[in-house]
Parts: C-alpha cells; sequence; structure tokens
C-alpha cells in the first residue's frame, strides 16, 4: 500500500513510492536527503519543521507527504542562491540570531512568510508572528532584531542596496 | 601580551553560515548505510515489579532483527550507569543499569529495545511487545516519600532517603537571640522539565574485528560518555570514540551519561550494524531528566535596620527514580546560598529523598538559581517586614568591596566584586524612584505594579582540581592545544563541547590575539574524543573561565617558542625580540623582523631551528586556576498583574551583569538573553507535573509551557567589567547568569505587585489562576 | 513516533469520499486539514486503518455571500478565513477567532469543517458557530442534510455527524448592519488552547441592544450559549452597569472542567470577566 508522490522541493522534482503514514518532514529529510528541516516535537508546538509549500509555511511534521503531492516545497537549503545567504540568513547571522541552531530553518522559514504578509513589521507583530516556533537559547531577543533587519533590507524599493550599503 | 584587538570585539560567529543554511549536522543528520533503528519501550507504570515481557509477537514484525529486554543485556553490564559524589560522599543509592531488571522506579524507564530495519518497524514491534507488571503503590512527593508508611522505591536502601546533611557555620542561635524579626517562609522550586529544542539522539557504530566503537551522540560530555562506555561495555577507552556533532542545546539536560548512549553501544556491538536511536519529544519529556523539584524551608533572623543575622535554611531536593550522575550536585545550592551579603551564622540542612519520577539533575544554573531565589526572596521577605525599601536591605547586607576576597560562613572565597555598581547601574537604568512613584500612582487607580530586584552572585568556572575533586570527586580543569601549522594557520582543539556557545568564534579570537594570525585562520575543533582525547566538556558557565583562559596560555606558549626561533632566524638575543600582531621584531628596529608565517616555515624546516630545539609549533595546556570565578550583577524586572484574570505582563526587563572581561559581547549578551527567558519560564509558566499515580501529566510541549516570544519583552542589557584575579584573560562564566538572576527578579516583581493583597510569596509557577486566587481569597481587592 | 500505518484514498468528489467511508465503516477517518487528526495519530492515541483525504475535492474551500447568508466551504482555512476582506466587513467575529487559532503556519493548513468536526471542548471556532447559530451542511449515503449549530456539537470530541458523514459546508445568516462581533480568548500562552474564550455578537440600534449572542469556550464538554447574559441584556440600552450585571450570568447553565490550566471556579470568574469585556468592546462607541 505504497502511493506515488511527486513534488519539487528548491526547484528539484522527487518522485518515490512511500508509505501513506510517511510524514511530509520524514520524506523531506529521510527520502529527499534534506536534513535542514528538523523535528522537535511530537505536536506541532516548536516549528522547528517549517517549510513552505505552495506559498504557505506549515509545520511538515503534521502533513502526510501523500499530502504534499503535487505542491512546490521551499526548505531552508532552497532559500541561499549559490554562496549569497537570503536576506534573512544573513540578518540572522549579522545580530546573532542563532545560538545552536536547532531551530533556526524553521524560525527563518516562519519569519519569511511574516515579511511577506507584512513587509513592515512591529516588533509587536514580530513576536506574534512566531508564534509558532521555539527557541530555548536566545529569548527571541536577537531572533526580532534580525527579523527587523532583514524586513529593512527585504523591503520593497531595498532589494537593489546591497547590506553594507544600509547605514 | 600582544595589543588586545580580538578579545572584546564582537565579531560574528563562524558557526552561524552552516546554521543558517540548514547545513550543520545534528546527530539525525549523519549519513549512515546500514542502519539498523532502536526503539526504547518504556514503562508506563511508576512503580512496578517486571513480572515477564512476551516479545514473541513483536519478534514476528516486519523488519525487526532483535528484542532485548534488561534480562538479556545485564550480563553485558561491566558496571551501572555512574553516580558522581557531588557534595555528598556518603549518601545512599541503588545501582542503575541502563535497562530496568526486574522492578521499574519512574514511567519512561527503559524496559526493553527494539532494534529494527527502519524506524516505524521498531516503533511498530514495540506495540507489540506486553510487560507484565505488578504494580506497586507510587509516591512522587518529597514529604510523603518519608512518612512512615511510604512505599520504598529501593527496598535494599531500607527507606526513600538518599542523604541528610548539615552544612552549619557561625552561632545560629545567638543570631536568633539578637533577631528583632523572624520570618520562616517555605519556597518552591517546581519541577522542570529542560527542554532543548534538538531531543537527544545517539548513533553507534561497532567494528567488530577492529572492536572499536564510534559513538555520536547529542551531549554536552562527549570525554565523559568516553571513559564510561569503556568500563560498562569493557571496550579498552582507546578503542572507543565519541563525537557531539552539532547539538541543538543542552542547558544541563545533556550532562549525563545517558542509557541510550550504553543501548545503542551494546546493540551495534550485538548486529555488527551501526545503530541509531532519535529520541521523539514525547519520549524527552519523560527519559532526558529534570531539574530542580525542591522544596526549601526557611527561617530567618534579622534586625529592625534590615540586618540580616543567619538563616537556617532546609532544602529537600526530588532525587526521582534513581540517583542520577551529577543528581546531587544540587546541593551546591546550599554552600552558595549566602550570596552577596554577609551575615552571622549559616545553618542548612539537605535531604534528598526518591521518588516515582523521572530522575533529577543538573538544569541551567544547577544549585546556584536555587540559593538565589532562596536569599533573594529572603532580602524581600525581611524589607516587607522591616518596611525598608529592598534596595536598601541589600546595600546593608552586602559584601563590600573592601571585603574582597570574601569568605563565607562555609568556607568559599569570593574572586572580587564591588556589588553596588551593577545595582547602581541598573537602578539608574530604570529610574527607581520614578518607578516606585508610577507604582503608588497606578495602585490608586487599581492597577497592580510590581517591581522586583536581585543582585546575585555566582559561583561557576569549574573549577580548581583541588576543591571540585573534593567536593565533586572529579577534578576539573580547562584544556586546549594550539597547533600552528606550516602555512601559519593554526588549530585550536578544546577540551570544552559547545552546544550553542560559539566557542569556535570566541576561542580563535583569544589566539587571534595571542599569535597575531587573523580570527578566519583559526579553526577551533571540539566535541570528538579522536581529535582532543582528554577535556572536561561543558556544563556549570565553565567552558571560557577554563578552556578559553587554556586557549590563552598554549597560544602564549606558542608565541614563547616562536620568539625563540624568531631569535635564531633573526640572529638577534631572544630577550630583545619583541612579538605584536603576528611578527617578531628585534627591539627598537621594526624593519628586523619575521612574520609567525615565516616562522612556523622554519618550525617544520627542521634544520632552521636552534640547536636541540623540537619541530612543530604547538602547544598543550591543562589549565587549573587558583578558584572559581564569581560573577555578579543586578537585575530589575517590572510586572504589571490584571487583578481581574491573573496574567502577569512583564513592562521592562533590565539586566546589569560584571563577568569579567567580555572576549565577545554580542556572544555574551546572546547567552543572558536566552537565560533570562529560561528564568522567566521557570517564574511564570513552567512546571513539570505528576499526578498521585506517577503519570506526568505535562507529557508535551502543549501541557509544558515554555515561553513563546509573544510571552517575552525585548530586554535591556548594560555591563560593569571586573576582571577576575584568578585567570589570565580575567573572564567569568556567563552561560547561567540569566537563569539564576531572572526568577528571583520577577518573582519579587510579582510579590511586589500583590503587596495590596497581603501577599507575602507566591509558589512558583506564577500562573493566572494563582495570582488571582492569591488576589481575591479574601474576598475581594483592596481597590 | 511514527503514526501506525494506513491506508489511504483520495477521492475527488464528496460523494466518492463517502463511498469509500460506507465502505470502510468505523476502521476509517476523514482527513481534511489534519492539525488536530495526525499529531493524535502520531502519539498513537488514534489509529485508523483507513484515511478518506478529502483534501483535494475541488470547490470546498471558499466564502462567499449568498441569499442573506455567508456560506464557508468545509475545508476553507483558518487563514482564508482571518484575512477574508468579505468576513472583516460582515463577521468580524469569525476573523477575530481564526487570528488566535494556534500559530501561523498551524492556521495554513487547519480547516474550519475540521475544527467543526473535531469539537474540542477548548477550540475557538465552536463557540462561534454556535453563538452565530450556524447551519452545518453534511453529505451522506443519504444526501445532504443541515444541522443547527446548537444540535452539532454534542461532547467532547463528539458531533451529531454519522460516522460515513462529511461536513460539507457551514452557513452563517449574515449579520445586520452595525451587528458587531469579537472573540475575546485566554490562555497562558498565545500559542494555547482557551482555557475561557468568548464570543460575542451585539447590535446595538438606537439605545437598544437589538441582538446579542455569546458563545462561551471552555466552559463545559462542549461549547455553549450564555443565554442568561443575552436574556439579561436583549431590548436594554446597554449601559455599564447592565452590561456588567447582564456578563455576571455567563456562569448560567455552564459546567467547566478542572484541568491543569484552570479549576471550575476560576473558568467562571473569567467567563464573566470576558464576557464584560467582550461587550464593553463591541458597545464601546455608542
Amino acid at each position: 500500500m505504497r502511493r506515488r508522490v511527486a513534488v519539487t522541493i528548491n526547484g528539484t522534482k522527487h518522485e518515490h513510492e512511500v508509505e501513506p503514514r510517511l510524514l511530509l518532514v520524514h520524506y523531506i529529510r529521510d527520502v529527499a536527503g534534506l536534513t535542514g528541516t528538523h523535528v522537535g516535537c511530537d505536536t506541532s508546538n516548536c516549528g522547528a519543521c517549517t517549510v513552505e509549500l505552495d506559498g504557505h509555511s506549515v509545520k511538515s511534521c503534521t502533513m502526510f507527504a501523500v499530502q504534499a503531492d503535487g505542491t512546490q516545497i521551499t526548505t531552508i537549503e532552497g532559500l541561499a542562491q549559490g554562496t549569497a545567504l537570503h536576506p534573512l540568513q544573513q540578518a540572522f547571522w549579522d545580530e546573532h540570531g542563532l545560538q545552536c541552531g536547532f531551530c533556526t530553518p524553521g524560525m527563518i522559514m516562519a519569519a519569511k512568510q511574516l515579511l511577506e504578509r507584512n513587509p513592515n513589521p512591529t516588533e509587536q507583530e514580530i513576536r506574534v508572528g512566531l508564534e509558532g516556533n521555539l527557541c530555548r537559547c536566545t529569548g527571541y531577543h536577537n531572533i526580532v532584531k534580525s527579523i527587523q533587519a532583514a524586513a529593512k533590507v527585504m523591503a520593497p524599493g531595498a532589494e537593489r542596496k546591497a547590506p553594507a550599503s544600509v547605514s | 601580551m600582544a595589543i588586545s584587538q580580538m578579545v572584546g570585539a564582537s565579531i560574528k560567529r563562524r558557526e552561524d553560515p552552516r546554521l543558517v543554511t540548514g547545513t550543520g549536522s545534528y546527530v539525525d543528520d549523519l549519513p549512515q548505510t546500514a542502519l539498523v533503528y532502536m526503539h526504547v519501550v518504556r514503562s508506563s507504570e511508576a512503580h512496578a515489579r517486571i513480572l515477564g515481557i512476551e516479545t514473541s509477537r513483536a519478534k514476528e514484525a516486519d523488519g525487526v532483527l532483535a528484542i532485548l529486554t534488561g534480562k538479556d543485556l545485564k550480563p553485558e553490564f561491566g558496571a551501572p550507569l555512574p553516580v558522581t559524589v557531588c557534595f555528598v560522599p556518603d549518601k545512599k543509592y541503588p545501582n542503575h543499569y541502563p535497562i530496568a531488571i526486574d522492578k521499574v522506579h519512574y514511567v519512561g524507564e527503559p524496559v526493553a529495545i527494539v532494534l529494527a530495519s527502519s524506524r516505524a518497524a521498531a516503533e511498530d514491534a514495540g506495540e507489540r511487545i506486553e510487560v507484565k507488571y505488578q504494580s506497586l503503590p507510587a509516591v512522587v512527593d518529597i514529604e510523603k516519600a518519608i512518612a512512615a508508611g511510604a512505599p520504598v522505591l529501593h527496598e535494599e536502601l531500607g527507606s526513600n532517603l538518599s542523604y541528610d546533611v548539615k552544612f552549619a557555620a557561625g552561632d545560629i542561635e545567638a543570631a536568633f537571640k539578637e533577631a528583632d524579626i523572624t520570618i520562616k517562609q517555605r519556597l518552591i522550586q517546581q519541577r522542570l522539565i529542560p527542554i532543548a529544542i534538538e531531543p537527544r539522539g545517539v548513533l553507534a557504530d561497532y567494528k567488530t574485528f577492529a572492536n572499536k566503537l564510534t559513538v555520536w551522540s547529542s551531549t554536552q560530555i562527549p570525554h565523559f560518555v568516553k571513559v564510561w562506555l569503556a568500563v560498562i561495555l569493557g571496550i579498552s577507552e582507546s578503542n572507543v570514540r565519541v563525537v557531539a556533532p552539532e547539538v541543538g542545546g543542552g542547558f544541563g539536560s545533556k550532562i549525563r551519561v545517558y542509557p541510550e548512549e550504553i543501548l545503542t553501544a551494546l546493540a551495534s556491538r550485538r548486529l555488527g550494524r551501526p545503530v541509531k536511536w532519535i529520541e521523539d519529544r514525547n519520549e524527552n519529556v519523560k527519559a532526558t531528566h529534570h531539574g530542580r523539584d525542591q522544596i526549601w524551608d526557611v527561617e530567618i533572623a534579622a534586625k529592625k535596620d534590615g540586618t540580616v543575622l543567619g538563616i537556617r535554611p532546609t532544602q529537600w531536593l526530588n532525587l526521582g527514580g534513581y540517583c542520577s550522575q551529577f543528581g546531587t550536585f544540587q546541593v551546591l545550592g546550599m554552600l552558595v546560598a549566602q550570596g552577596a551579603y554577609k551575615m552571622k551564622a549559616f545553618d542548612g540542612r539537605a535531604v534528598g529523598v526518591f521518588t516515582n519520577t523521572t530522575p533529577t539533575d543538573a538544569y541551567r544554573g544547577a544549585g546556584r538559581p536555587e540559593a538565589t531565589y532562596l536569599i533573594e526572596r529572603v532580602m524581600d521577605l525581611v524589607a516587607r517586614e522591616t518596611g525598608i525599601d529592598p534596595v536598601e536591605v541589600r546595600r546593608k547586607n552586602f559584601v563590600r568591596a573592601e571585603d574582597q576576597p570574601f569568605t563565607t560562613l562555609l568556607g568559599l572565597t569570593y574572586d572580587s566584586g564591588d556589588y553596588t555598581i551593577t545595582l547602581d547601574k541598573a537602578l539608574a537604568m530604570v529610574d527607581y524612584k520614578a518607578l516606585r512613584r508610577e507604582q503608588a500612582e497606578k495602585r490608586k487607580q487599581g492597577k497592580y505594579m510590581g517591581i522586583g530586584l536581585c543582585t546575585y552572585i555566582e559561583i561557576c568556572g569549574l573549577g580548581p582540581a583541588a576543591p571540585t575533586q573534593a567536593a565533586t570527586g572529579v577534578s576539573l580543569w580547562g584544556m586546549s592545544v594550539v597547533n600552528v601549522h606550516f602555512t601559519g594557520k593554526a588549530t585550536v582543539i578544546i577540551g570544552s563541547s559547545p552546544h550553542g556557545q560559539g566557542h569556535e568564534t570566541t576561542y580563535a579570537q583569544v589566539a587571534s590575539d595571542v599569535l597575531g594570525i587573523p580570527v578566519e585562520d583559526i579553526d577551533v575543533q571540539h566535541g570528538d574524543t579522536a581529535i582532543g582525547p582528554m577535556g572536561m566538556d561543558t556544563y556549570g558557565s565553565r567552558s571560557t573561565a577554563l578552556d578559553g583562559n587554556a586557549v590563552h596560555i598554549s597560544a602564549m606558549k606558542v608565541q614563547e617558542k616562536a620568539r625563540k626561533i624568531a631569535a635564531h632566524l633573526l640572529e638577534a638575543a631572544e630577550g630583545d625580540i619583541v612579538y605584536e600582531n603576528g611578527k617578531a621584531f628585534v627591539k627598537g628596529t621594526p624593519s628586523k623582523a619575521v612574520t609567525i608565517q615565516e616562522v612556523a616555515v622554519a618550525a617544520f624546516q627542521t634544520s632552521r631551528l636552534p640547536k636541540g630545539m623540537e619541530g612543530g609549533l604547538e602547544a598543550t595546556t591543562f589549565f587549573d586556576p587558583t578558584n572559581f570565578v564569581w560573577p555578579f550583577g543586578a537585575h530589575i524586572c517590572v510586572v504589571e498583574v490584571d487583578a481581574e484574570t491573573g496574567a502577569t505582563r512583564i513592562l521592562r526587563y533590565v539586566a546589569v551583569d560584571d563577568c569579567g572581561t567580555r572576549i565577545n559581547p554580542m556572544v555574551v549578551d546572546g547567552q543572558l538573553h536566552g537565560g533570562i527567558a529560561q528564568g522567566i519560564g521557570q517564574a511564570l509558566f513552567e512546571e513539570g507535573v505528576y499526578d498521585e499515580a506517577g503519570q506526568l501529566r505535562t507529557g508535551s510541549l502543549v501541557d509544558y509551557l515554555i515561553p513563546t516570544a509573544s510571552d517575552l519583552p525585548s530586554f535591556e542589557l548594560a555591563a560593569t567589567i571586573t576582571p577576575s584575579p584568578v585567570n589570565p584573560l580575567g573572564t567569568k562564566g556567563i552561560g547561567e547568569a540569566g537563569t539564576i538572576a531572572s526568577t528571583p527578579a520577577v518573582m519579587n516583581a510579582i510579590v511586589d505587585a500583590l503587596e495590596p493583597f497581603g501577599v507575602k510569596d507566591v509558589a512558583m509557577p506564577a500562573t493566572p489562576q494563582k495570582l488571582w486566587q492569591l488576589m481575591h481569597r479574601n474576598g475581594g481587592t483592596k481597590r | 513516533m511514527n503514526p501506525a500505518a494506513f491506508d489511504y484514498v483520495v477521492p475527488r468528489t464528496l460523494p466518492e469520499a463517502v463511498a469509500e467511508l460506507v465502505k470502510h465503516g468505523q476502521e476509517a477517518k476523514v482527513l481534511a486539514g489534519g492539525h488536530s487528526l495526525i499529531p493524535l495519530m502520531k502519539l498513537r492515541l488514534s489509529t485508523p486503518s483507513f484515511l478518506v483525504d478529502i483534501g483535494r475535492i475541488g470547490n470546498l474551500s471558499y466564502i462567499r455571500e449568498e441569499d442573506g447568508h455567508i456560506a464557508i466551504g468545509a475545508l476553507t482555512t483558518h487563514h482564508d478565513i482571518e484575512f477574508s476582506d468579505l468576513l472583516k466587513n460582515k463577521l468580524r467575529l469569525l476573523t477575530s477567532a481564526a487570528s488566535q487559532i494556534g500559530d501561523p503556519q498551524v492556521r495554513n493548513r487547519g480547516t474550519i469543517g475540521g475544527a467543526a468536526a473535531h469539537a474540542d471542548p477548548n477550540g475557538d471556532f465552536p463557540a462561534c458557530l454556535l453563538a452565530l447559530d450556524a447551519e452545518l451542511k453534511a453529505v451522506g449515503p443519504k444526501g445532504e442534510r443541515t444541522i443547527a449549530a446548537r444540535d452539532f456539537f454534542v461532547d467532547t470530541f463528539t458531533t451529531s455527524l454519522e460516522p460515513n458523514e462529511i461536513l460539507r459546508e457551514i452557513r452563517i445568516a449574515t449579520p445586520p448592519p452595525g451587528s458587531k462581533g469579537t472573540y475575546l480568548k485566554f490562555s497562558r500562552r498565545s500559542q494555547d488552547w482557551a482555557i475561557v474564550a468568548v464570543a460575542a455578537q451585539v447590535r446595538v440600534t438606537g439605545h437598544e441592544v437589538t441582538q446579542v449572542a455569546i458563545g462561551l469556550t471552555g466552559m463545559g464538554s462542549r461549547p455553549v450559549r450564555a443565554s442568561g447574559v443575552e436574556q439579561a441584556l436583549r431590548g436594554k440600552p446597554g449601559h455599564d452597569d447592565e452590561l456588567r450585571a447582564a456578563a455576571e450570568r455567563a456562569v448560567d447553565g455552564t459546567d467547566p472542567q478542572q484541568d491543569l490550566n484552570g479549576s471550575p471556579d476560576y473558568r467562571r470568574h473569567l467567563a464573566q470577566v470576558l464576557t464584560r469585556r467582550a461587550l464593553e468592546q463591541i458597545t464601546a462607541h455608542h
């Protein structure tokens, strides 16, 4: 009772026969071999497994791979262009937005959605927007700063500016 | 010493590019073929005899390779799991094996392992195993466990009492005789579940015909794990390699030799294949040790003017079902409970008790949060009783700068510190007087704002070898190797094992300063016993004070050798060579110089070396400091409690910390942010709850509440810098300070907010329901 | 843990889906967004051997107004509800509630039909649907039937849906102009289930409360209508003291449970406080 799943992950097509019970996160990690997406709980609380699915951030531990059949998925590995980091990745690095790094991929994927929906969020909007992601190292202080910094760089009209030129 | 350029610089972390791109490898990310998956069947009973384990149905399940029980594995254990002395040499404790043999003592204790070709297959088979238990009465509560007639966990010990020890100095009777005021208070340190976001995981690979074992584990202590794997499995230590790859947080929860490290290794040896076990969160909350779960009863003797004469604390510790490896480390709380204050007498007692719960062990701060909570609540209780401002009570009792180095009643000596400087700075940052006026105004409007202080000191940097050997049974020192390569680049090997602390960055900064080699040309290696065979690993805010200084000393030794080589190359006297910024030159003639790169080449072209000098440019250091380090600081929390719902909102959080020299201030602040958040978690949200039968009611992140971003404020941080005199860099630890300081600051603020309701103490966590009940217990508000 | 093994089918139409449910009987469960079911399956607290994934059935995700009603397809996500302009204008109670469910990722996947069918007594939508006198349309082997919200929610995790019925649509009469709604939720952390929450829909016409509907979350084994509050307020001018007095009656007929987050007493108190706050908020500009 295996089922065929075809998904595009970070622009690459993947097609496999899988057990229906296979969770999307396990498909991404164990079948597609992209281990940047992590598992931190069983109850959809921690958000370490957050990926983007057809433009929406989702918790890939709370979906079966078969439900994702035919979708476009972006994981943390799909954000950097070659060796150029995505502005959010760069901002997390610049602002010390991570320590152990385990929650970071999910946190960045959640932040990406947050900024897409609200390019210029207040501190409180950022904090509320991160409700689905738990971090135990940073107290979120520098995560909030990272997202604020990324928002500046990613704001419409700011795309052309290199981070260094933003004073 | 070379001119300092890197120490003090907030350079970006070198760990981060791999972590922000998802390309770091935690245990579960390691590539491995021919893997066998281990699933641990855990006890569903808190206290029971195992009458039998029926495995035949499970053995027939698809993909199953083997099923092993405690009885099967017992002959293979060369020793039980380790238990260290940790302040209580004469404690009673049972042998604790990695898997239950004939009796279980807490829900979650391993009773069988399934080895199968996939994780799902192992789990499926696990569901088919039937363990026949004879249920026994369970006890989860400290006081009930030592009451007459309580069910006894370990019959061979006779009772549930592991130890009852005194820590006393000074004349406590005289202190109470002299007192104008005496106060009795019970303080609750609820059970905490550490919740590193990466649960634990182990991958063990035993190569049969080489008799070599490699274990990758999500651990804080790969070097300890190596030794104990060798001992328990009976393999030569030289044939055991333990690797801590990326480790996703620890907070003390990964500081123990765990059953699954032994079980995966044994399974790999049996099957001749690599065996992996990854803890899921449902297991993690039961199988990874818990923290705190203590009751502190204190009697205080004080004078009307706010002088604290003496205290008589009793620390009741819930050990859980066994004595965990560092399970009695928390008694350290008793040794440092005097805090930043002078007093005449101390009469302490620590009592450790077994219960049918997950074993407790170190959790961020380990003993020091408890001590700080005690003494900082004591200061506020005295302030309330005397009507003196809590700031003034603290000032009155402070150890003064001129008293340093100050020796406490129990004989520990503080290294340095003027505790008024952090307090003054914090008070200025919040404008304390204005805050008190605002509080008075708000009370008139029926709004309950509270201001809480904590002026902590902390012992860390464990430690000097002699006292740690005496107290814990382990000699603790710092370790490093600095090795300059042919091309003048360097590798630094350290004995600490970071899991988020940024050692790859900060230690490169330390070495770079001494050698003048750019940070990007210095690689810091850690957490692999094949690379650094000995180390004392990472816990107790020890790494920078010990291993960081060891790096400095090794780099100085390398510089010394470089100077000798340079003198030879420049045909100058060694005494005339100046070493600066990666160059050695003749004093007064800067043009007559060689670079570290040139020296490095010569070090390996050994014919160019002075007669009798060995080749290479490398040094090893085992650093044993003269004392512990003692950071200090002042934290102020401002809260508002909604009188209708009992909900607490943190309005401001200000922290001024002094951890001596800050190698990378950005990283220091990051440690503080996370620590403060965890301490707030204890104050407001977190509580591990068992029911009477020993079932964990907070068994997932749905019920065990750790703070989210929207539950916390931004933190306002500032620093003072008092270099430690006990190590060359002047550094002190900072990994736990935030947690140690924030819990009392928040709780003091909440109790202060509820002062109009006559509330003198709140048992943690300060849930909305609890605060609402306290505010309304006498029939409503006073507004 | 991994969920126990199951077989899986993806019907393209509702009748096909119903036929699968009929065929597999008690063994089968409906999978929509999965945010209630999958966590239970991962803990093996739920082990269905057959899942009918209705996620690919067309035309089940929509929000539209027709014949004086707002119709919401069962597969409409919490996110779509939260950000719907139509609902923001005409049914703010639902957008307010949707924005407080779980977290953004959960709202991207969770569906209103799934939330209703799961009937968690601490879930947010059930009290709203009850307050709004929603009608729930279900399709089964005998065709379609309409169930009133008051008959739909039976008990903890229990609805009046038959095992072989599938929720298709939720219909709510468009509130008249001037009618306002809000959802006030109290939980220890924002991502958590409600300890208590209040769904309020109120219309003040001139100086008279002409419509008042209050639904309560967390005050029993299913969502309850605070009819005492409604009676006390209907037809009154809605002065502060009246709101206060009416809110006191939020406890009438409730049977809140004891759990880690709150005692029955505390829940009753919260229901009164939140009801008063909701009423004050809605009537603030009158």
